[in-house]
């Protein structure tokens, strides 16, 4: 496939590993933001291919692992009211509630519908005028053009009996909230390409300005992510700390404009409690004023207890990246993908799953 | 986060307003139609970017050449400040 | 959404004097002997099924492999086929996996009240269609009829009967170091043939399933390599990272496989990037894999390409003393990592 394939290249991705080893002098911890990367890095054997001296730390870019265990208990109740179809991405399902996960309540017969787009989840509501249909709208930046348009698509179209449950998170505001942690040991980020094709550059220079840290907008393939690491890499050796892009073919450094406004059309900057984490503010998006009859938990009167983290789970620690998750203590004991204690454990781009599916216990291989 | 992938758009197929535009966009063979108004200059035969069901991108063919030649370029920059001038 | 069903047989559906099936027709009276006549016998007739006998009786000599399976799939019409020929091709298939010629299968229906005449009479050709093309004959069979809401449209089960051919040693015991594994296609077409049809993940494309009765090309393998096979399966649900993880843990030896090596269609692998399914859990259905000795292995695998059924068929590993029960995959780049086991069904992500 054009523009993907290429990016796989395993010549091209050996000589980025040889300029790596070769520019290497010292120990350097480096996060890499998107739970995608996570994924690529785990998924392709990358992490054993670097030096020693580099640690890659996982951060929190996964909305799945991020979603508090109150909002899924909020989905799980909208999803079980009567004549209500909830509609969702397909990583949300597994993710553990206080008592239950989406796919037990579909499983006892509620209407819980697996999308690839929230648009669909418009065009289920206009043929079911009868329903109430709720899109549970998780993700980042990067997913909140597509959430904003279905309500902005479904205000043109009349559609009312259509809202969105919305659990968006930010990354800059996570990046402070790591950084400024007394414990924190990232030298430099990998940030988030598909995010900043959407906002673009401009928040990541205060950042490494403030704190002192070599930001590099990297994309997903092996290509991209290993000339992340080298460009990040380089400017710790030379003691840089600039906001670079590698990610060129994508994002623009003021972004996508048409995405920003559809974005703030529809949302307001809210804070937002983060799984693992806690309440970090100005964090997440929630429906505005304007479209607040789109706003599920207006809608349904929401107002449930707020629930408690599982106390076993030190999600925070390892999406701070101040854990690794083999150090755990119920690391595929207690707690594996069939019966996740938290979120790292569900999504396959969590910490946790991601090592637990993709890596030995030790990390080598014959 | 962030699963997006690049496609091919293979036509337009509805333009209501700017928020109803639609292309269909082929992924490997796969067709699929994609809204587009978050890319209004993208054509047929352009490579956009895509998640859950929404261009957020136009790929930039220049751009996206220069991973290839980071490394050559690298070494290039690298020769001219080692040398003597 | 087309189905494309083969009628290269003259079947026009008989004139029924019902449009849908009703709870009547299970019930063993009138209506069923009516649906049974008209509808399964008429299609279906061999010498032992009209016997119409509560069971079939024959003589058989050798080895005998037994197997069964039940099939669910909905949509029950997908491009290329459907419920009916899958039942037919995955029995006939598992047998073949033992080593075995099938010869005779069973048909069992449970059909939800409402499905039209129309329909069933499809999937009825259709099962005659594979009976035909894999050599079978379907000797004995049952229908029940249950009310609307407690089916999905039609369930079928098929058991199924047939000869070990005497040159077949397959067994995982026989597996050893250094062995080859060799798939006979490309990965995950089954699988992305029905998820084209779900509602709200559906796609246009021209993937259609590759059920199809593998019984023949094995049973040639067979007779040429014998007990150079050590073992056969074909990785149905769960996909083929789920059959070589079986076979780890089972033999305890390593399974090594090179990403680069197995393939795939590309609009199958388009498919599994736009939704983020790893295409080594997603459902085969006429796929195979073989893992043969390495002294063979290139023989096995001309012999195979020179079948319809196996013309992409690829070498993609093999078994090591190394990580021991595990299955390893040397990812494109070089890199190397864990394939697991599926935990519960994949689902398409975001993330």
């Amino acid at each position: 496939m054009k523009y993907l394939t290429e990016y796989r290249d395993p010549e091209l991705a050996a000589a980025l590993i040889k300029e790596i080893h070769h520019v290497t002098t010292r120990a350097w911890t480096l996060m890499e933001i998107c739970g995608g990367q996570t994924h690529s890095l785990v998924k392709n054997g990358i992490l054993e291919m670097l030096p020693d001296k580099i640690t890659m730390v996982h951060g929190p870019g996964c909305p799945v692992c991020v979603t508090s265990i109150s909002v899924i208990d909020e989905a799980v109740y909208l999803a079980e009211q009567p004549n209500t179809i909830l509609c969702s991405f397909g990583d949300m399902l597994r993710v553990p509630g206080s008592k239950k996960n989406l796919l037990e309540v579909k499983a006892a017969g509620a209407d819980v519908r697996i999308l690839y787009s929230p648009l669909e989840a418009v065009q289920i509501a206009k043929e079911n005028p009868d329903n109430e249909i709720v899109f549970f709208a998780v993700g980042f930046e990067t997913t909140a053009p597509a959430n904003a348009l279905s309500v902005i698509q479904a205000d043109k179209m009349g559609v009312t009996n259509y809202s969105i449950l919305a659990s968006h998170v930010l990354v800059p505001p996570a990046m402070e909230a790591i950084l400024s942690d007394e414990e924190n040991k990232i030298d430099g980020f990998l940030a988030a390409g598909h995010v900043c094709t959407i906002m673009g550059m401009e928040e990541y220079y205060p950042v490494a300005e403030k704190y002192k840290t070599p930001i590099v907008i990297t994309g997903f393939e092996p290509v991209d992510l290993l000339q992340g690491i080298l460009m990040t890499v380089q400017q710790l050796e030379k003691g840089e700390y600039k906001v670079e892009n590698q990610y060129t073919r994508y994002v623009q450094r003021a972004g996508n404009k048409m995405a920003i406004d559809t974005i703030q059309a529809v949302f307001a900057i809210s804070d937002r409690t983060w799984r693992g984490i806690g309440p970090i503010p100005d964090s997440g998006y929630e429906v505005n004023e304007r479209y607040k009859n789109f706003n599920a938990r207006l809608k349904f009167k929401l107002d449930l207890p707020p629930a408690e983290e599982n106390k076993e789970c030190i999600s925070g620690d390892i999406m701070k990246g101040l854990k690794k998750p083999k150090q755990c203590p119920h690391f595929g004991t207690k707690c594996k993908p069939e019966h996740p204690l938290g979120a790292p454990m569900v999504s396959s781009e969590g910490s946790c799953a991601a090592y637990y599916h993709y890596s030995n216990t030790d990390n080598s291989f014959a | 986060m962030c699963l997006a992938i690049p496609g091919k758009i293979i036509s337009i197929t509805n333009q209501l307003d700017e928020t109803f535009r639609f292309g269909k966009v082929s992924f490997g063979g796969i067709t699929k139609e994609i809204n587009l108004c978050m890319v209004p200059e993208a054509k047929p035969d352009d490579y956009v970017l895509v998640h859950v069901g929404v261009a957020i991108s136009i790929v930039d063919e220049e751009e996206a050449k220069k991973v290839f030649s980071y490394l050559k370029d690298m070494g290039e920059v690298e020769e001219l400040e080692n040398s003597p001038s | 959404m087309t189905e494309k069903i083969k009628m290269t047989l003259q079947c026009p559906m008989p004139k029924f004097d019902f449009d849908v099936i009703t709870l009547g027709h299970g019930s063993g009276g009138l209506l069923t002997h009516r649906l049974l006549q008209s509808g399964v016998f008429n299609i279906l007739k061999n010498d032992l099924l009209d016997q119409q006998h509560d069971g079939a009786s024959f003589p058989l000599n050798g080895n005998i492999a037994f197997s069964t399976d039940s099939y669910v799939v909905s949509p029950i019409f997908f491009p290329g086929g459907n419920i009916g020929d899958l039942a037919i091709n995955g029995t006939v298939n598992d047998l073949a996996m033992c080593g075995a010629e099938a010869k005779y299968l069973s048909l069992a229906f449970i059909i939800e009240e409402g499905l039209t005449m129309e329909d069933f009479w499809k999937v009825l050709v259709s099962i005659k269609e594979a009976a035909v093309k894999s050599g079978i004959q379907i000797v004995t069979g049952d229908t029940k009829v249950v009310e609307k809401g407690k089916g999905d449209q039609i369930f079928i089960n098929t058991s199924g009967i047939g000869v070990i051919h005497p040159n077949a040693a397959i067994h995982h015991k026989r597996i050893e170091a250094d062995d080859v594994i060799i798939v006979s296609g490309n990965i995950a077409t089954h699988g992305i043939a029905i998820m084209s049809l779900r509602k709200g993940l559906e796609f246009e494309t021209n993937i259609e399933t590759d059920s199809t009765n593998l019984n023949h090309t094995i049973i040639d393998l067979i007779k040429q390599f014998g007990n150079d096979i050590k073992f056969l399966r074909d990785p149905t649900r769960g996909g083929l990272a789920s059959v070589l993880n079986e076979m780890a843990e089972l033999t305890k030896l390593g399974f090594y496989i090179e990403q680069q090596s197995i393939p795939i269609d590309e609009q199958v692998d388009g498919a599994c990037e736009m939704l983020g399914l790893d295409p080594l859990y997603v459902a085969n259905e006429g796929l195979f894999m073989a893992i043969v000795k390495k002294e063979i292995a290139a023989e096995f695998l001309a012999a195979l390409k020179n079948t319809e059924d196996g013309k992409n068929a690829a070498i993609i590993g093999n078994v090591t003393t190394t990580d021991p029960g595990k299955v390893i995959l040397k990812s494109r780049i070089g890199g190397k990592r864990l394939v697991n086991y599926l935990t519960g069904e994949q689902l398409p992500r975001i993330c």
